[in-house]
């Protein structure tokens, strides 16, 4: 373990900190991206640039902004194969079904809902942390059969 | 229009410590996930991500309890649900299951296909039909 599995990590998660401070002391919002996502995907395009909307398309605006940057930079790609497509697929389905039901994912109850003292979202972190153990050494066992 | 700039601001920063923090890398969280370090020597990361937004984030949620309009005069919009209910377990349980199944969660696959990693498409478009039934369900 090095200074790199330290420190960028710390800074990165002061970043997302900042992040969650801005929104919610100007915008009084909670930083949670599946509830941004599934918020406007329960509306009608149209109404994604009224005044309710518009603070999710800007942050959604940042995020993908800075994503294509960093794209471009030349670094070197240590980001390795995501996986098969059903793979894909099926994690997809379960992370949008999950987090939709339980109205959080690691941003909105693993950041601000903990910062916030929740206890939804201490029961929503501790199940979906574990389950994740859980699967991962599940995903080795199956792997060595 | 601060409204805008700010949120735009807050996304950018978000992605900016996503990318920073390594979490928009799949083998870092899993790499934090493989407790039992099965994959590889067991990867912290995550926990010092968490630990560090976590920390920044408490003063301002303490801050704006006290609060009922925000710094540009703006409605609070804070969760008010507190029960422990049955979707919040399941939901819970099956969002562990797809992000312990190729560690990426909704905001890292964003920021992956916007980066130009476009296969994450097979984990995003399934993600957001899940999200809009999710939804459907919890209505």
């Amino acid at each position: 373990m090095n200074i790199h599995d330290i420190l960028y990590p710390l800074v990165g998660g002061s970043l997302i900190g900042l992040a969650a401070v801005i929104l919610l002391i100007f915008l009084g919002r909670v930083a949670g991206i599946s509830g941004i996502l599934s918020s406007l995907l329960l509306e009608k395009p149209k109404t994604w640039f009224s005044k309710p909307h518009l603070w999710r398309l800007g942050f959604l605006g940042g995020l993908i902004s800075v994503s294509v940057l960093i794209g471009l930079l030349p670094a070197g790609d240590h980001i390795p194969s995501l996986g098969s497509h059903s793979q894909l697929i099926i994690a997809g389905l379960l992370v949008g079904l999950g987090t939709a039901l339980a109205n959080g994912c690691t941003s909105g109850h693993g950041v601000c809902g903990l910062a916030r003292l929740s206890k939804r979202s201490l029961i929503a972190v501790c199940l979906f942390m574990l389950t994740a153990m859980a699967t991962v050494e599940c995903m080795y066992i199956w792997k060595l059969l | 229009m601060w409204q805008f700039i700010l949120s735009m601001i807050s996304g950018g920063l978000f992605g900016l410590g996503l990318w920073l923090s390594g979490m928009t890398n799949p083998k870092k969280v899993i790499g934090f996930l493989d407790i039992n370090g099965q994959f590889g020597p067991w990867q912290p990361a995550l926990i010092f991500v968490m630990l560090s937004a976590i920390l920044i984030a408490m003063p301002a949620f303490y801050w704006i309890k006290k609060r009922h309009k925000t710094l540009l005069n703006e409605s609070i919009h804070l969760p008010t649900n507190h029960i422990i209910d049955r979707p919040l377990i399941i939901g819970s349980i099956l969002f562990g299951l797809g992000w312990g199944l190729v560690g990426i969660c909704p905001g890292p696959a964003i920021a992956l296909f916007a980066a130009g990693r476009f296969e994450v498409i097979w984990f995003l478009i399934p993600m957001l039909v899940g999200l809009f039934i999710g939804k459907k369900i919890n209505s």
